[in-house]
């Protein structure tokens, strides 16, 4: 997918100012938000789960390439073909000579974040290949050729209204307003692809190294349909995303749907294992496991690995006061929210995405509800030092620091200019004390008044109290 | 194979360690596939079969009881009588041998075509916790069957109600030597919130889930 997180700014300013998105926005929060806090209840010792979750994703990633082959053994030793790919055009290059092996005219899709990372649809198009997306919100989002906005609910940001003007124009079929009734379109639509399709590609949630599996939560059916119908499946994921046993990976279940979706169970968990055994009715031909690096290595051994550990469910971004207001298709890239923050800039260059690790107050509340405790502000205020370090910050954000640095140096200049300074705000301010338009401010002060500082500055009053409680100690004397 | 290389000797680098792993590092991880080790987990809540009961219905399952599998053709008959269903169904191999043409339905072993509205499957085990139904694929547990009717009715037997996902897997252990090829977990009928956060059931799966617990 084409990054374009350098427009952050500008694409913030317009999604604030957009009606029908902000709406979408409230109910995400009212859904996933409570879900969550709902979920979270039924586990009586939540907290216990959650840092054997964090234990077991450090595990795996203390000793990611010895978990690796034990997985690519165990695939293998079923009949699957693991691929290994450095970057996403790698990856896309191994699916498309797949689908020219094995004369695969049509593929249908499930959900997969990181095929969206490597825009594979396009690849596999450019190969003569018709590719369909069967998740509801990803099929929306081809017929429109729109991006997805949210990595678990990726069609938020579109209104009833707005699908069904998109499905009555696409399908040529009467209009429908229900959203049953439209679901139930959809589903008639994509049918007949699921049957017809030569290759499934799905996604991976997790990837089991003492099975060799791979496993995908969902609800609607079509991830089942996508690795159970088509003769050749394709599995596309990154190479973080191996947990060493089923044990592991029922641990992390029990958190990722209650905190993707505010569900106890999604609907399916499928995992799938190798090929179509003998007298089996159903199942591929043909299983293809890639794994792709694309960036995952460059926070190995890093002081932001922790970030590694994320199972992608989204709670962080539906609890961020960032998110809620400007949506996912403000950030510029496939991961939106701090997670996204965080992924973008390392897996895209620093420099193709300088706002995205300042779009965030540092509230923690991210950190707060991460299912795997990755201290999401603290990384984010790493990427913000490591962006200062190599120069990235703009020029009067550097040279105000240096500046303040020089004064701050020097204690009797920064008391008088910070006493001057005081004197000039409280000026500012008039008889309301407030002021309305604060110079080299006016971004913050725009939406609202600051409130003049009054009396004296702290220095000022320091130094008065210890003079009061000097002659106080003197008469005691 | 040099992008496999590249791949597990950079994380090799990056973590501070020699080019191949060496025994120990191996050996640790084996050690570790070996235990199988649990993680702390949420305490018990009743009686299994209680907690199933109620999980399944809370995820839009309908459940039914029968005293013994002879009975179940008949409350597969009465159910479907009830929803305005046709008579008719795909079942799994394993299923097949009950007198379902004396209670009027009439069924076919084979795997699951598009057309089928009505698919009759038993369930390798399932999970009191969340009130989820197990599968286990195989020649004669067709993964399709559950899948593509509009209506899924799942036999379910009252003695393999375990308490989590940890036994489901001890008992998938014991029984099956290698991972079947697919392990489905089924929590409901199949459901989307895609468009508004509205939940609307039967996505691209079953509309229904039935359960009938036989002992």
């Amino acid at each position: 997918m084409q990054i374009t997180s350098m427009h952050f700014k500008a694409r913030a300013g317009k999604k604030l100012a957009d009606v029908k998105l902000q709406a979408a926005l409230r109910k995400l929060q009212s859904n996933f938000v409570k879900g969550r806090a709902d979920r979270i209840l039924e586990l009586d010792n939540f907290e216990d789960i959650r840092a054997a979750a964090a234990a077991i994703r450090d595990r795996a990633l203390a000793s990611l390439d010895v978990w690796l082959e034990e997985f690519e053994r165990n695939a293998t030793a079923r009949g699957a073909v693991v691929h290994w790919a450095e970057t996403t055009e790698e990856a896309n290059r191994i699916v498309c000579e797949l689908a020219a092996k094995y004369d695969v005219r049509k593929a249908v899709k499930s959900k997969s974040m990181v095929s969206e990372e490597c825009a594979l649809n396009d690849a596999l198009e450019a190969a003569g290949v018709e590719v369909v997306e069967t998740d509801l919100g990803e099929y929306i989002l081809q017929l429109a050729h729109e991006a997805p906005s949210h990595i678990v609910a990726p069609v938020v940001h579109k209104s009833r209204d707005e699908v069904s003007d998109l499905f009555e124009e696409k399908h040529k079929l009467p209009r429908k307003t229900g959203i049953p009734d439209l679901c139930r379109e959809a589903r008639e639509m994509l049918r007949p692809h699921f049957l017809s399709a030569d290759m499934g590609i799905s996604g991976a949630n997790f990837i089991i190294a003492e099975t060799g599996s791979t496993l995908i939560v969902t609800n609607e059916g079509n991830g089942r349909m996508v690795t159970t119908l088509p003769r050749v499946h394709v599995a596309i994921t990154g190479i973080e995303k191996v947990v060493p046993t089923l044990e592991d990976v029922t641990t992390l279940l029990r958190l990722l749907p209650r905190h993707g979706t505010g569900q106890s169970i999604t609907n399916y968990v499928s995992l799938t294992t190798g090929v179509k055994g003998d007298g089996d009715l159903d199942g591929p031909q043909h299983f293809h496991i890639i794994l792709i690096d694309a960036g995952r290595t460059k926070l190995i051994g890093s002081d932001m690995q922790a970030m590694l550990r994320c199972i992608r469910c989204g709670a962080c971004m539906n609890h961020c006061p960032v998110y809620q207001n400007v949506g996912g298709h403000a950030y510029g890239w496939v991961y939106p929210g701090p997670m996204g923050s965080i992924l973008t800039p390392i897996y895209a260059g620093l420099e193709n995405a300088l706002d995205l690790p300042n779009a965030s107050t540092l509230c923690n509340q991210c950190g707060v509800v991460c299912p795997v405790k990755i201290p999401l502000p603290d990384l984010m205020r790493k990427l913000r030092e490591k962006q200062f370090e190599r120069g990235l910050k703009p020029w009067p954000e550097r040279f105000g620091l240096a500046l303040w640095g020089w004064a701050a140096r020097r204690p009797v200049l920064y008391a008088a200019l910070s006493m001057m300074g005081v004197r000039l705000l409280a000026w500012m301010g008039g008889a309301a004390k407030l002021i309305h338009n604060l110079p080299f401010g006016g971004g913050w002060s725009g939406g609202r008044d600051l409130p003049a500082p009054q009396g004296k500055t702290f220095r000022e009053l320091y130094r008065q109290h210890k003079r009061i409680d000097r002659i106080n100690r003197t008469q005691q004397d | 194979m040099s992008a496999r290389n590249n791949i597990l000797r950079r994380i090799r680098a990056l973590q501070g360690k020699p080019p191949s792993p060496t025994a120990g590092e191996r050996e640790a991880v084996r050690a570790y596939l070996q235990t199988r080790a649990r993680s702390p987990r949420p305490a018990a809540d009743g009686e299994p079969a209680t907690r199933f009961h109620e999980r399944a219905l809370s995820l839009a399952s309908t459940c039914d009881d029968v005293a013994a599998a002879a009975h179940i053709p008949a409350a597969v008959a009465d159910y479907l009588r009830k929803n305005d269903l046709p008579m008719r169904a795909v079942c799994w191999p394993a299923w097949a041998a009950l007198d379902w043409a004396g209670s009027g339905v009439a069924v076919e072993a084979r795997g699951a075509r598009s057309d089928d509205l009505v698919g009759i499957t038993g369930a390798f085990c399932a999970i009191a916790e969340t009130g989820t139904l197990m599968m286990v694929s195989g020649a004669a547990t067709p993964a399709a069957a559950s899948l593509l009717p509009e209506t899924h009715i799942a036999i379910v037997s009252r003695a393999r109600i375990v308490r989590g996902m940890e036994e489901a897997w001890q008992l998938l252990r014991a029984e099956h030597a290698v991972m079947p090829r697919a392990v489905n977990f089924i929590s409901g009928p199949s459901r989307t919130a895609d468009i508004e956060q509205t939940v609307s059931l039967g996505a691209h799966g079953p509309y229904r889930v039935h359960i009938i617990l036989v002992p």
